[in-house]
């Protein structure tokens, strides 16, 4: 009697979560077993954009599509996949955009050197406006 | 003379920059999709509105073809349904749908009360199709032509002029290629 209600507690319990029961090795807290992959799976769900809200990631997102692919994610992780091969995954499917920090590389050099570009631009004019001024002569 | 050209260049840029940038018509979400040039990825799932049957785009192989991803949960979906329908009247080319992350009853019943333009309808109700064609909101329509290639995607309710201006030139220059 006690065998065939923990039984069935432990499948009311999977069918509760179902999300984390059936496919994954994840635990009660949704967390891979392995605690390599989890890390893993923490910094690489950091590095993806979840495109529904596109200034989060999908690590942040309680959106359906970060759901998917978080669980994606996942299951390449378990599976033995890299870093490199789970990123190249989504860059197929979805495009660089889906990088949340650009990639360096030469077609984002520009994302990545705007910003010091125009603090040398900044600095260039303020040193020419700061030159003219004191070469004018003082006010009287 | 210099003190006037570059500021008046610079607002120059500006109005250029601003004028492509803040067009209102421009959809800052919408991203172009890898797929383009690439084949289709197959998939093979039920059909919405009967699990014993079996919907896969290999069977659409040599065939133009649209896919249509929709949802029931979908508000913008419903606004395209009833262009779908006035399109899928002219009968120019099999619309597929891809009827992603849903419940079949409520599927059934949407198809059943407001009228089905599709083909087939590929029931996805994991997502895993979705993911494998980038697709990362609803509704979004993919062009592929003969040779099972991906051509375009329009992200963004179909309308009548959607359909008449990036859609049908398109499907034509794929019909008459690999004649």
């Amino acid at each position: 009697m006690t065998r065939a209600l923990l039984a069935l507690l432990l499948a009311g319990s999977s069918a509760a979560f179902p999300a984390v029961a059936a496919d994954q090795p994840v635990d009660a807290n949704g967390q891979l077993a392995d605690r390599e992959l989890q890390l893993r799976f923490e910094q690489i769900s950091k590095e993806l954009r979840c495109l529904v809200c596109q200034n989060e990631t999908i690590a942040d997102s309680n959106a359906d599509l970060a759901i998917d692919l978080r669980r994606q994610v996942r299951e390449m992780l378990v599976a033995g996949k890299s870093d490199e091969a789970i990123f190249k995954f989504m860059t197929d499917r979805y495009g660089e955009f889906v990088r949340f920090a650009p990639p360096l590389a030469p077609k984002t050099f520009l994302i990545w050197g705007a910003p010091f570009i125009a603090l040398l631009l900044g600095v260039a004019i303020i040193y020419r406006v700061a030159r003219q001024r004191s070469r004018q002569p003082l006010d009287e | 003379m210099w003190k006037f050209l570059l500021p008046f260049a610079a607002f120059v840029a500006l109005v250029v920059l601003f004028a492509f940038g803040l067009n209102p018509k421009r959809d800052i979400h919408a991203l172009p999709s890898p797929l383009i040039g690439r084949p289709a990825p197959e998939f093979a799932l039920t059909d919405v509105l009967d699990a014993s049957k079996v919907v896969s785009n290999s069977t659409l192989q040599g065939q133009v073809y649209i896919l249509n991803v929709w949802g029931t949960w979908c508000v913008a979906c419903r606004e395209e349904h009833e262009a779908l329908l006035e399109i899928a009247q002219q009968h120019v080319v099999p619309i597929i749908g891809l009827d992603w992350k849903d419940e079949r009853d409520r599927a059934k019943q949407w198809l059943e009360q407001l009228g089905n333009p599709y083909q087939a309808v590929a029931f996805d109700h994991d997502g895993r199709t979705a993911i494998e064609w980038g697709v990362y909101g609803a509704p979004e329509t993919y062009l592929v032509d003969r040779q099972g290639r991906v051509i375009y995607k329009f992200i963004s309710p179909i309308t009548r002029q959607v359909w008449d201006h990036e859609f049908l030139p398109r499907i034509a220059a794929a019909t008459r290629a690999g004649a």
